[in-house]
Parts: structure tokens; sequence; C-alpha cells
């Protein structure tokens, strides 16, 4: 499945990405309606974006969040009621919200920012898999 | 069930245009009468809002004005009422989906109301009404059936639609759904069963549809014989119909400060609940041990507080039937997500033995009133009951509360195999208990007299078969006509005034304060304890305004609280308190509610008005506010010498008297006249911190302070205190 990793050796704090994503998604240069958040530690930076594990998958009450075909988590705004349970489960703190959307929004390896990165530090990986989920299991019995 | 189309004849109509709702409120209430086919849309006006919130609030304002002094549960013009709350429906904060329902109650007389999950109070309000009061006798089975979607109301002939609770809110979900789970999700039905017609502790059971599982999950609106007053009017089921639900459909004021505080409450959860209570992991079922631990589980009609095989019915024991991992939530958003759900359970015993059935729950109630409580440590026996409970329509804990009542009578020898229709009602009896429930169900035999509640049979067991009144009133655990819930109140005061006081009658969502009186010595003087049970009724009947689950608020708590906080303000959860005035306004914006004090206000004007009802209803005074003395402490020999060390340190430290040389009838006698004396002392505080008068009424100036001094309200109260 497709995922974004990040190379805190070679960023260098320019936070291209998040101005990146909140245009791609919003239309709008906001850091608090990007995806994906560069943040400073220790004077190192880290960056919180999702792993697509799918822990949100079995949290969401209407099963609005599901991986697609590529492995990325994705949530169908249709089906969202907005009751940001994803939010506060994500063991990552990777799903965000802001108060001009009721439904919640993550990253979904679009892969945008690592274009616009100055320094690659950003990469789309394939990794493995992740686990099924409780869901996911019940849907491969035909059980939900 | 077959798909040719039923006969559903459209008894009356009603069309109305779909109102928004705003910041809470969809600024209008329906009234429907089943009995001369009437449907109305009645305003909901600024002063309703500010004067009874909503939700119990609203449903006592509006059955007051249905029923008079003279009405019963099986008069016409009784009504049901549910409102959800300006609360009600946000999505963003655990426990904000709850329905409240009131009745005048065919075990009490005076008014019940019961808080239940399940969807339809919300989409009810996204169907564009705060409440619905339905009112008559139909004269024959119907189904109302609100559909939001279209905004009609109808009333319909329902002749075919099974009446149990397995079967109709499946019927139900086929004939008002649609195909896919976001249309299921859009129904929810209120029903309840065959032995809600046969028995007077009739429960409702709330519906909602589980996308994961693939079928409709019910919980129940339990206490009070409200499931007895739906099926006297005939109605089958409330139906509601409203789709597309979203984060915002409750209209809030500020959507932004409802998703931080609702976030954040999410993320505590997911920390705090692992190290806490684990209700993800099993619901209430972990109670049973802390209650075994502390002495407080009712064992064998609440004679004693432990035993030694109540291990079985530990969450460790329910854990494995539950299918986990998977929300669990009655209404969305709620990640505490107690309800839980055996999805495949073997039936042995009843109409459908040998089938295999889904089973919600169960409660920490259900095990300790039908298992402990019953002597019956079987956790299968245990779940086998909850079911047919539910499907019958009988409130689990009325049910096990009574049961029990009828094993002590059964050993005591004021019934035997010949009263009881040949049932071997001693405690342990799991098959005896089984029968009975399905003696209820098809409307026959001892099950029928067990069905009365505790106050209806200690008459007729005294006057059928000669049994002392008095013993049977000690051991009785019924208050105003309600049987208890499953906690032992006997070693602290403040929660036999908890269970005493309640307004509807003893059920421990009023006030639960064992742990901060008998277990932590936190309220030592009456004063505190007056406090106490002014407080924590006033703060926990907050929830019932706002179609709010109480569970959030502290069984769950941040990790710093203990810390935080000193014991006494710990204990009321200050930071959660805050997230509450942050939804309350993030909702419905009023900007005169900026603290905790002002929803503690909000509550005393429905809680005295409650008190009221009651007088209105022949009770509501000081009389009506005593117990058992089984709830205050030992009746029998038995019982005093499973706890002696306790009882006679007691007598020597508090009550100034030497049990030395006494007998233990001796010793029971005095520990009885000290422990009465308490509790009137207790009545006496609690009514001045309260303001009433010696009798337990509200004086004029508290009505007028509370601005519910309207003039029946007035006149009532004083043609009884005078002046």
């Amino acid at each position: 499945m497709k995922v974004l990793q990040f190379d805190p050796t070679r960023c260098i704090g320019a936070r291209e990405c998040e101005r990146e994503c909140s245009r791609t998604w919003f239309k709008e240069e906001n850091r608090d309606k990007s995806a994906i958040r560069i943040n400073q530690e220790d004077g190192r930076y880290a960056m919180v974006a999702c792993t697509q594990c799918g822990e949100c998958i079995d949290v969401c009450p209407t099963m609005a969040i599901r991986r697609d075909k590529r492995g990325i988590v994705r949530i169908d705004k249709k089906l969202c009621v907005g009751c940001l349970s994803c939010v506060g489960f994500c063991p990552y703190l990777a799903m965000f919200f802001h108060a001009d959307y009721t439904e919640p929004f993550k990253c979904v390896a679009c892969g945008k920012c690592v274009e616009t990165c100055p320094s690659g530090a950003l990469a789309i990986a394939d990794v493995p898999d992740a686990p099924l989920t409780k869901t996911e299991q019940r849907l491969a019995r035909g059980e939900a | 069930m077959s798909n040719k189309p039923l006969n559903h004849r459209i008894l009356a109509e009603f069309r109305y245009d779909l109102p928004r709702v705003e910041r809470g409120y969809a600024g209008q209430t329906l009234y429907v009468n089943v009995g001369d086919g009437s449907i109305a849309a009645r305003p909901v006006d600024e002063g309703m809002k500010h004067t009874f919130t909503g939700g119990r609030g609203f449903d006592l304002w509006l059955l007051w004005q249905a029923v008079t002094g003279d009405t019963r549960w099986d008069s016409p013009e009784n009504e049901i009422v549910i409102s959800t709350g300006p609360l009600g429906g946000t999505t963003t904060y655990p426990g904000a989906g709850k329905s409240i329902v009131a009745t005048i109650s065919p075990l009490t007389g005076i008014p019940v109301d019961s808080n239940v999950g399940g969807y339809f109070g919300p989409l009810l309000k996204f169907a564009g009404w705060d409440a619905i009061e339905v009112q008559g006798i139909a004269g024959q089975e119907v189904i109302v059936f609100v559909d939001g979607d279209s905004g009609i109301v109808r009333i319909i002939a329902a002749p075919e639609e099974a009446v149990d609770s397995y079967r109709l809110p499946e019927q139900l979900m086929a004939e008002f759904g649609g195909d896919t789970p976001a249309e299921k999700r859009a129904v929810s039905s209120v029903t309840s069963g065959p032995g809600a017609e046969h028995v007077l502790m009739g429960c409702l059971n709330f519906s909602f549809y589980d996308v994961r599982r693939g079928f409709v999950r019910l919980k129940q609106a339990g206490r009070g014989g409200i499931g007895t007053v739906l099926r006297r009017k005939r109605i089958k089921a409330l139906v509601v119909k409203r789709s597309g639900v979203r984060g915002d459909s409750n209209g809030p004021a500020d959507w932004g400060r409802l998703e931080r505080t609702g976030a954040r409450m999410h993320k505590e959860i997911h920390d705090q609940d692992p190290r806490m209570f684990d209700m993800r992991g099993g619901g209430t079922t972990y109670i049973t041990k802390i209650m075994n631990d502390y002495d407080l589980l009712p064992v064998h009609n609440f004679q004693y507080g432990s035993h030694p095989e109540a291990v079985k019915l530990y969450k460790s024991e329910f854990r494995p039937y539950f299918s986990l991992g998977i929300p669990n939530g009655c209404w969305y958003g709620c990640t505490l997500a107690c309800a839980q759900c055996v999805e495949r359970f073997e039936l042995r015993t009843g109409p459908l033995a040998g089938q295999t059935v889904p089973v919600d729950g169960p409660e920490y109630e259900t095990i300790a009133g039908i298992g402990a409580n019953c002597g019956i440590w079987d956790p299968r026996a245990v779940l086998e009951a909850n079911f047919y409970c539910d499907m019958y329509g009988i409130d689990t804990i009325s049910f096990g509360t009574a049961t029990a009542f009828v094993m002590e009578c059964y050993e005591a020898g004021i019934l035997n195999r010949e009263r009881t229709g040949g049932l071997d009602l001693r405690f342990g009896h799991a098959d005896a208990m089984l029968e009975l429930l399905h003696q209820m169900g098809r409307g026959e035999g001892f099950g029928l007299v067990v069905g009365q509640g505790i106050r209806r049979m200690k008459a007729i067991f005294a006057e059928r078969y000669g049994a002392d009144p008095k013993f049977l009133q000690d051991i009785g655990m019924e208050c105003k006509g309600l049987e208890y819930s499953e906690y032992v109140s006997k070693e602290s005061l403040a929660q036999q005034g908890g269970y005493g006081l309640a307004n509807k009658g003893p059920q421990h969502d009023e006030a639960w304060l064992i742990f901060m009186d008998q277990v932590n010595n936190q309220i030592p003087t009456f004063e505190d304890k007056a406090e106490a049970l002014h407080y924590f009724p006033m703060w926990r009947t907050w929830f019932g305004l706002n179609g709010l689950c109480k569970l959030p608020w502290n069984d769950v708590e941040p990790a710093d609280n203990k810390t935080a906080h000193p014991p006494r303000e710990a204990a009321k959860v200050p930071e959660h308190v805050r997230n509450y005035v942050d939804l309350f306004v993030g909702v419905t914006g009023r900007e005169d509610v900026r603290e905790p004090a002002d929803l503690i206000r909000m509550s005393e004007k429905v809680y005295n008005f409650q008190r009221v009802f009651n007088l209105k209803m022949g009770q509501g005074t000081r009389q009506h506010d005593r117990p058992p003395y089984r709830s205050m402490g030992p009746v029998t020999v038995a019982e005093y010498e499973s706890r002696a060390d306790r009882y006679d340190k007691q007598l020597r430290e508090l009550a100034g008297i030497d049990p030395a040389g006494k007998t233990t009838e001796e010793k029971i006698a005095a520990l009885r006249a000290y422990r009465e004396a308490q509790y009137e002392k207790l009545l006496d505080a609690v009514y001045a911190r309260r303001g009433w008068t010696p009798d337990g009424l509200p004086t004029i100036e508290t009505l007028r302070d509370l601005g519910i001094d309207f003039p029946d309200v007035v006149e009532l109260v004083q043609s009884r205190i005078g002046g």
C-alpha cells in the first residue's frame, strides 16, 4: 500500500508541504487545513501525517471510512456524521478537523507535497499492506 | 417476513413544513391523539426553553398540562412524552443522543422519567419536533409514523405486525427503511412487547440500526412501566424517519467549539478508558466485581452485599460473549461505547428455545438484579432473561427486584408451590425465574401476580396468605411504588436519601453517593450530606434535560482529576463540567449561561416542578420519601449477624448503647431506632437545603425564585401548606 514517508535528516522546515496540501484540497494556504503537519521538537523536524494503519476504520459509526484498492484509507463525506471519533482515536494524531467543515480530513498519499518539498524529505513509498481491521475482517466474511 | 404489502390503512394524517433545527431546537412539539385521530403542532417559545430547557423538562411540562390529579396510568388523557433536549443529536461529544420519556406510571401513580439511548429522540428533532406527546387510547392496533423526509405524520392501522420487540423492530425497519445501511439507520422505532400488556412493569425498546452487525439494536427505557402505558394505548410502535444526519444537523451556534471539545473528549476516552473501567471492553459489567468487593452487591433480595459465587457474574464471564473492537455507541460519536452486544446466543427456554438470537446487554443492573439478587450465579441464565425481558417488553430492574422479593417470601414460608402455581421460587432457581418471565409474556399464572410489582404484591400476600404486613413492608424493596435499582444502601445514609428522595422512585440516576459517603467518608455531617443531595441530583437531572448520558461525565476522568482537585471537588469531575458548559453554549449560543452554577439552576426549576407534580398526583410529601427498612439496616437476625461487628460497634460508638448481653433481636431494634432517627434528620437537612418545608414541599418563595410560580402550581402548593 502507498504511504507518505518523511526523512527528518533532509527536512529544512520550509513547510511548503503544508501550504501545498491545503491549496490542493481546500484551495487556500492555511496550515490548519493541511493533512500534513511539520513540527519542530528538540531541534529536529517531525512529520504528522496518516500512516494508513486503518485504526480509524473500526471506530467510525457509519462505516464512512474505508480502504481503497491502493490501500489508502479514505473518508466518504456523504456517510460522515461529523462525530470526530476518528480524530480522538488516531494513534498518530493525524486525523484533522477545522471549524469550516463538519467532516475531518487526512492524508491520502496523493503525493503533491512530495513534488513541492525543496529538500527531498518526503516520498511516497510502497509498504506491505496493513493487517485487516475488525471491520475489514467482517466485510471479508460477508458479515458487514 | 414476507414482502407482501401490509394492511396499513391510514387513520389520520398531518402534513407539515420541515423547520430548520436552530441552536438545538426545532421550535415545535408534536401532539398525537391515537384515540380521536387529532394531530397538531404546538409552538416552543423562549419562555418554555428557559424554564424547562428540554428533554425531561419538556416532557413534564407537556404532561402537566395533559393530566389532572385524578388521572391514572390507564386514563385516556395520560400521555407518553418523548424529548431529547437541546444537546441531543450532537454527534461530536460522547453520550449526546438520549431520549427522555415520561408518563404517569402504572407502578407509582406519579410521573416517571426514563433516559434511553437509540436514535429516536435525535431523529425526531431533526424531523422537526422537540418532543412528541401521545395521548388517547386507540380503537385498534396502530403505529404512529413521523416521516421527517416528507413532512408527514400518520396514524396507521397495524393489524399484522408482531408485538414483541424481537420481531417488530426488524419488521418496521423493512417496512419504513430502505435497502442501504444509510437508509436503515435513518429509521428508529419505539416498541414494547406482549409482557407489557400483562404486567405493570413494561419497558420501551428504542432502536438503532447497527451497520456492521446488520441488525436492529435495542436500548431500554426501563423504569416505571412506560411500556405498559404504550400497550394500553394499543400502540405497537412509534416510528420516526429522517435521512442525512450531519455533524451540524442540530444547528449549533458555534460548531468549532463543539469540534474542539468533542475531539478532546474522544482522545481522553482513547487514553483513559483502558486505564479506568474499560467500558469499551465490557460496558457496565465491570461494576459487579467492585460492588461485591465493597459489600454493595444486592444478594438474596438485598439481605447481603457480597457472595463467594459472585465471581461467576463478573465481566470476565460475559466478555467472551461480546463482539468487541467495533463501535458500540447507542448514538453517533459515543466512543465510551458501553452498549455491548452478544451477536449469537442460543436460547434454551421459552417460545424461541433452540433458536440463536442477538442479545443487547447485559448491563450491570440486569446482572445484579436477575443474577445476584436472586442468587442465580449463571451468566447464561442472565443473558436468557435479558433477551426475553426485552422481547416481552419488561423492565429487567423491576423484574429482578420483584423476583428477589418473591424468592425471599418463598423461603420465609409466605409462598409455597401451591401459591406460586408450581414454581419452586427458592433463591438460585434459574428455571423458575425464567418460567415466571415466560408467564408474564403469556399473561398467565403467578407471573401476573409478580408483574404487578412489589407494592401491590405486599397487599396481596397480606390479604390472601395472612403474611405480616410489617415484615413485607420491611423487605419489599420499593419506594413510591417503584422497585429499587441494584445497590445496597444499608451502610450509606446519604444513599438511603438518594434513593428515598428520588422524584420518580428509587433509581440511582438521581444520586449515587455510596463511595463519597460510606467508602471515602467525604460527607460526614448532615449538612455535607444535604449539600451532596442537592448538588448531585440537580447535576444528574441536567443530563436528562439535554439528551445526555451520565456515563461520559464520571465513568471516565481526565488523568489528573484526582490530583488536580481536592476529593469532594474531584467527585464532580470539574473539567468535564466545563465541557458541558462549552457544549451547552456551543449549541444554544445562550449568553446568560457561563458557569456550572447556571446549569444547576436549570435543573432546580425542573426538579422542583416535578416534586410539585408528585403532589398533584397525591404524593410528593415527606411520608412518601420514607424507604423500606431493608434499605436502611438489617431486618432479620441472619442479616444482623452477617455484619455483627460493624453493627455492634455502631451501637456502642454512635448510638451510645452497649450491645453486650443483648439478644440479636434487641440489637436489631436498637439499631433500627437509631438509624430511622438519623434518616429523619437527613430529610430535615435536605429539605432545608432545597428550600422546602419540613413536609418536603417547595416553599412559595422557592417556586418564585425559580420562576415556576405558575398560578396552578402556587395554588396547589398553597392548598397543602397554607399561607
